[in-house]
């Protein structure tokens, strides 16, 4: 018999703690198909942030630290700064990046940290219980917006891409989806392309926003929590290179 | 030289591979020189976004094996509290210098002792200590960072170097040298690369049940060894003293004025001058009051250290306090009025 798919090494070999239909997984693995296609687990350093993803460290086998809700591009600045041989990566929630990480962020993209930030963009904050967070769409029930996100309220969902797109310090900025077979393949390409931009030297900040599903805080099945993002998600945050 | 450039030259002398820090009056000379003298020895000099990103910076730069420091006056430190809880669960070593100054809130930018509570009772969030050096002096101060570094990697902990406005903006003559340092185990832990080994994790969460209570516990160990190896202090004539002013940092040096002056006066007065403020001289105040004295804490703060001299004596002397708050800075003959009122005056001779 042929092996025709099978477990990449830098994926551990066990079970996550990822609720059902949860996009982690699938973006973990990207993830470790890049490490090990780049041939870079020996020199990379990764930052798992608070959140559904603190845990990365479990599924991830490279050298990874987990740290202060949002403060990641700022652990990483630290660590680039003085490792520039090294790969250092982030990879955060939208709680964590675009909410109380919003200013790390924007700094370290306008200084032109030469670091890869993968942003996982699910549309609420899962590891406390489904809050509201700044991307949550309008009209979006959440635990905290019980009858649903108002403009008025709570304001409009926030494209942080978008945002660091206007930055002369990042260099590469593409949103995609894990919704499909074809949109996990585009994601794959990008976070591949934000990697070897790295390791290449390019001077500047990269950064692929993912936008990934959250069946248990959008109170839907896998499937339509899948169908959702192409449906919803990306009318308000399309997809595609932002910059770079 | 002043203070502030005195202790960010002693710190590229111990080898701090990376400054992160923003402005804050009254400790800019720091990161001003530390922008023209660390580039020049190939080292990283940043300035961040804020105190936050400051010291997660050094959060970052401590994993990767790196001597990392930030400093910060203040508010600054407040900022900085939820990486020093973090650098402490996490087991990363890091020197943060605090240049006080008045407070609450913004206060003012006067020099002040204001932050010993926050500096040696943690600051931060959950069960955990951070040496505390409380220098009084220039030549103390480079001492105190050189010291810094060596117990951060050594205890792999946060160290703390309370100085105030005035030990910033002070010169005195200096000499800085590098002195054989100590003896230190090697950062198998950093973060490098898993190249031909396992991977290092460097983290703070610990979810499974009494994992955590029993990290809790490892630190208490290590913090017991760090109460029994490495207290600082200075005492004069204390033996014979029948009061003894216990002060540290810039008030030590007026007290020290205050004191000679006393005993010129035919006063017996002594002084404990605490070096470390955690770990706290504890026995050595306690020994102290083992012959009945009076004791005066002198403080630019309401009364902080104070606390801990009580404990230390424990209700076997009479503990007086005198501070000078907000910016206010005593004066050699304020603290010997005290002195004079405490003690029968000069013996006179019959």
């Amino acid at each position: 018999m042929k092996t025709v798919f099978a477990r990449t090494p830098t994926l551990k070999d066990c079970p996550t703690h990822y609720c059902p239909g949860c996009g982690h997984g699938i973006a973990h693995r990207l993830i470790a198909e890049t490490i090990d296609e780049l041939n870079i687990r020996g020199r990379t350093i990764g930052i798992a942030p608070v959140g559904c993803a603190v845990l990365a460290y479990d599924y991830l086998d490279v050298d990874m630290i987990e740290v202060a809700h949002g403060r990641a591009p700022a652990v990483a600045t630290g660590m680039k700064r003085c490792n520039p041989d090294k790969i250092i990566f982030s990879y955060q929630g939208d709680g964590d990046l675009a909410s109380i990480g919003a200013g790390e962020i924007l700094h370290a993209g306008h200084r032109g940290e030469q670091i890869t930030v993968i942003f996982i963009n699910n549309a609420v904050f899962g590891m406390t219980g489904g809050q509201m967070a700044p991307t949550t769409m309008l009209e979006q029930v959440t635990a905290t917006t019980p009858k649903g996100r108002a403009a008025a309220r709570e304001g409009y969902p926030l494209q942080v891409s978008e945002l660091l797109a206007t930055l002369p310090g990042t260099i590469y900025i593409e949103r995609c989806a894990l919704s499909g077979v074809a949109a996990v393949r585009n994601t794959k390409k990008a976070i591949k392309h934000a990697f070897e931009l790295q390791i290449s030297g390019a001077q500047g900040l990269s950064l692929v926003e993912v936008l990934s599903p959250c069946p248990t805080y959008w109170r839907m099945s896998p499937a339509e929590a899948m169908e959702w993002i192409d449906t919803h998600m990306t009318k308000v945050f399309p997809l595609g290179r932002l910059r770079g | 030289m002043c203070g502030n450039e005195a202790l960010a030259e002693a710190a590229i002398v111990a080898g701090c591979d990376a400054y992160f820090g923003y402005p804050i009056t009254p400790q800019n000379e720091i990161s001003a020189y530390m922008a023209r003298r660390m580039p020049e020895e190939g080292r990283v000099f940043l300035q961040s976004e804020s105190e936050l990103a400051a010291i997660n910076m050094v959060f970052g730069a401590s994993a990767t094996g790196k001597r990392a420091m930030t400093s910060s006056s203040s508010p600054g430190i407040s900022l900085m509290q939820e990486g020093m809880s973090y650098l402490a669960g996490a087991e990363l070593p890091a020197v943060v210098v605090n240049v006080m100054r008045g407070g609450p809130g913004l206060g003012n930018i006067a020099p002040s002792q204001g932050d010993y509570f926050q500096a040696t009772r943690g600051g931060g969030h959950g069960d955990y200590r951070t040496i505390v050096f409380g220098p009084s002096s220039v030549q103390e101060l480079v001492d105190c960072m050189m010291l810094a570094f060596d117990l951060a990697d050594q205890y792999r902990m946060p160290v703390m170097v309370l100085a105030d406005g005035i030990l910033g903006q002070m010169m005195e003559p200096i000499v800085i040298e590098k002195k054989p340092g100590r003896d230190l185990p090697a950062k198998t832990w950093a973060l490098t690369g898993a190249d031909d080994r396992e991977q290092n994790i460097v983290r703070s969460l610990w979810l499974g049940e009494g994992v955590l209570e029993a990290l809790n516990n490892k630190l208490r160990d290590r913090y017991q060894q760090i109460e029994k190896n490495e207290v600082l202090c200075e005492q004069y004539e204390v033996d014979e003293a029948e009061i003894v002013v216990v002060a540290y940092g810039i008030a030590a040096r007026i007290v020290c004025g205050a004191v000679h002056k006393a005993r010129q006066e035919g006063i017996n007065a002594g002084w404990i001058r605490p070096i470390t403020l955690w770990p706290f001289p504890t026995e050595q105040v306690s020994k102290a009051a083992d012959g009945f004295r009076v004791f005066l804490v002198v403080e630019m703060s309401n009364g902080q250290m104070v606390e801990d001299v009580r404990l230390a004596v424990s209700g076997k002397s009479p503990v007086i306090f005198y501070g000078r708050p907000g910016g206010g800075v005593p004066t050699v003959d304020e603290i010997f009025d005290v002195i004079k009122q405490l003690t029968l005056g000069p013996k006179t001779r019959i």
